[in-house]
């Protein structure tokens, strides 16, 4: 098992290995978020509250549901590469903070216009979702700042990952801080007793989309992965008799 | 003889640039090791990584049977470090400082003033580390690893500031030690003639 | 961690008695923080105008954001000395476990900056207009609240220390850890003030500053030793 696991994590036989599966990400989320988009903007019903707006949930749920799970994934792979040593798990949580900072941007800006026709303005500091997502954005920030200060990679890998799983027991809290904080916006309507509130109808594109978003985002996490690990290595054997093997 | 230090394979990266491959070594007690080379070969690297500053890129030192990481406190308990940087505070007095260390060791500090007095700066107990010179501060950091009373020295150019009465201090201080059954590692870039059975490794 | 109890005690107190004599010998390094913390709360009176009823109703968040920062600015030379003079080295190869010496600088700090904040908010307090009942409780979230900024903020500087740029990089790191501290402190003393329950707000600062303690000392500590590398 852990042969298993420490050939799986070698460096030249996981970049093989993650070119050969990236399509396998690329073409179940491509189709599941053409449909997602097409059922969600065509399909789907009006919402009779919120009219054509609500659509943008179709982005919005996907992004802010992966901004939290790459924070997540990045903490327990920071984990993993500092508990264990596996330098490929530092490279996946290094490969992984500018996803989740990018989706975490996604859902404050999807959110944002979504907010101006729903409040008014295009930022309602009452909306603890918002809020924490804006946290969440810091804690992005801080984790790549302190990662961009470091020059040395061995170094960057073990700080950055103290903080990642300091921040991974601070995120719950913070939801729950700022939950307490203000309570203004409408309830969760996805999952609740007794089934979704939602009509199947508008569910379905939703569910495709977050589907869709996760494949595309592991796509996107298995090629950054593959850079990442191609820089890291790249004064190794392998990297030069690879490179020297394609004859460019 | 019990080989009480031993060190297998040892690989060391400062960065990107590799330092040594495959360096072992044991180290009975008695013994002396001298590391040699010149500088930026990464004699002050190996001491940091020997006390558990730095890790190995492959190896494992052992103290006894146990290997140094799965057991930090017992094998920081046995040591005790002569680094480049005296590690004092400036405005702090000595007599404070060594009060601190004393603290972190739980040692008794019984034999206190009869140290200060054997390294000559008894009459210097007041004054803060700020107004000592160099020399006096690596008096005091041998005063720190008298006080100790740890079996392992590591000692990085100890040498250095120091006159001639502190250099041979330095000498038979050492000697005495091997010769109580304690051991030391010592970097230097100049000869040192201590004791008879003095391994060397010499880095490139 | 196999160390004995007396000694991580012994080590984590000669910690504490060492860097407060520090502090004794150089009170700069704590009354700068505190003037830090009276300029910035006069500031938004300066900033906002005299209007009394503004200055009652902000009062609170005030405080608590300029204490917050007060807290930074001080944290960033915990470990700055100790690894410029080479006396971390020496802690790192003594013999007591490092999550103890962590320990001791992080309530070290405390002592010297989150405790002189929370007795100096009194004074701060009644230019704002704050009634006696409302700066009691002003007191107590501050109390429970630079328990956990201290302790947090230890994980910061250890983080950061021997790096270009660290006091901006501390920031960056620590101030969206210290939300739920600020929330939760500056909130419970606006409802006080307000004439609302506080119960809740109180138990969730002693809460968290039970918690970070679990595990603050341990990552402090792990920061350390890879600061230092």
């Amino acid at each position: 098992m852990w042969k298993f696991i420490h050939k799986l994590a070698s460096p030249p036989h996981f970049y093989g290995l993650a070119a050969s599966m990236i399509p396998w990400f690329v073409v179940p989320g491509l189709f599941l978020v053409a449909y997602g988009a097409y059922a969600g903007l065509f399909v789907a019903p009006m919402d009779y509250q919120q009219g054509d707006a609500f659509r943008i949930i179709y982005v919005h749920v996907p992004s802010a549901y992966l901004s939290m799970m790459t924070y997540m994934i990045m903490a327990t792979s920071a984990g993993i590469g500092l508990i264990w040593r596996i330098k490929l798990a530092h490279a996946v949580a290094a490969a992984a903070a500018p996803i989740g900072a990018w989706f975490t941007f996604l859902a404050l800006a999807t959110g944002s216009i979504w907010g101006k026709p729903m409040w008014g303005t295009w930022w309602e500091w009452g909306d603890p979702r918002l809020t924490s997502e804006l946290i969440m954005l810091f804690l992005y920030f801080g984790y790549m700042a302190l990662r961009g200060a470091i020059d040395d990679t061995a170094k960057a890998d073990k700080s950055s990952a103290v903080l990642a799983l300091v921040g991974a027991v601070n995120v719950p809290i913070i939801h729950f801080s700022v939950e307490w904080w203000s309570s203004l916006h409408q309830g969760p309507t996805l999952v609740r007793k007794g089934g979704p509130a939602m009509d199947t109808a508008m569910l379905y594109p939703l569910l495709a989309m977050i589907l869709g978003f996760t494949f595309l985002f592991g796509a996107l996490l298995l090629r950054r992965v593959r850079a990442e690990v191609l820089y890291r290595e790249r004064r190794t054997r392998w990297v030069r008799e690879m490179i020297l093997s394609k004859g460019t | 003889m019990t080989t009480k230090l031993s060190a297998n394979d040892l690989t060391l990266f400062r960065g990107e640039r590799c330092l040594f491959r495959h360096l072992s070594f044991a180290l009975n007690q008695g013994e002396l090791l001298l590391l040699e080379g010149r500088n930026g070969t990464g004699k002050t690297s190996l001491m940091r990584a020997i006390a558990g500053l730095i890790s190995f890129e492959a190896g494992e030192i052992f103290w006894g049977d146990v290997p140094v990481l799965s057991d930090r406190q017992a094998f920081h308990g046995a040591l005790v470090w002569m680094a480049h940087r005296v590690g004092f505070k400036a405005d702090l007095t000595l007599v404070e400082n060594l009060r601190f260390e004393a603290n972190l060791r739980s040692q008794s500090g019984a034999d206190f003033d009869e140290v200060l007095h054997r390294l000559d700066i008894d009459r210097l107990k007041r004054l803060p580390i700020r107004s000592l010179s160099a020399g006096q501060q690596r008096r005091v950091a041998l005063a720190r690893m008298l006080l100790s009373g740890a079996p392992l020295w590591l000692m990085d150019e100890p040498f250095t500031n120091l006159d001639r009465e502190g250099r041979e201090l330095v000498v038979k201080l050492t000697s005495e030690h091997l010769d109580m059954g304690g051991m030391c590692i010592m970097a230097a870039h100049q000869d040192v003639e201590i004791g008879s059975n003095a391994q060397k490794i010499v880095l490139q | 961690m196999t160390g004995d109890a007396p000694a991580m005690l012994a080590g984590m107190l000669g910690v504490i008695r060492r860097d407060l004599l520090l502090a004794w010998k150089r009170p700069g390094d704590i009354l700068n923080p505190l003037f830090f913390f009276v300029m910035v709360a006069a500031l938004f009176p300066l900033a906002v105008g005299p209007s009394p009823e503004q200055l009652e109703f902000s009062g609170p968040a005030v405080l608590w954001v300029a204490a917050l920062l007060a807290m930074l600015l001080s944290l960033n030379s915990l470990f700055l000395s100790d690894f410029e003079d080479g006396s971390l080295d020496q802690m790192l190869v003594s013999p007591v476990p490092l999550p103890a010496l962590a320990l001791g600088k992080s309530i070290m700090h405390w002592l010297t900056s989150g405790l002189p904040l929370v007795l100096i908010s009194p004074v701060v307090a009644i230019t704002f207009r704050m009634p006696a009942s409302v700066t009691g409780f002003l007191m107590i979230t501050l109390l429970l609240g630079t328990i956990s900024l201290s302790l947090l903020g230890s994980i910061g500087a250890a983080l950061t220390v021997g790096l270009h740029r660290g006091t901006a990089l501390l920031s960056l790191l620590i101030l969206p850890l210290a939300m739920p501290v600020l929330i939760f402190g500056a909130r419970t003393v606006s409802l006080v003030a307000a004439g609302d329950g506080v119960a809740g707000g109180l138990y969730f600062l002693g809460a968290y500053a039970v918690l970070v303690l679990s595990f603050a000392p341990f990552a402090t500590a792990a920061a350390l030793r890879i600061s230092n590398e």
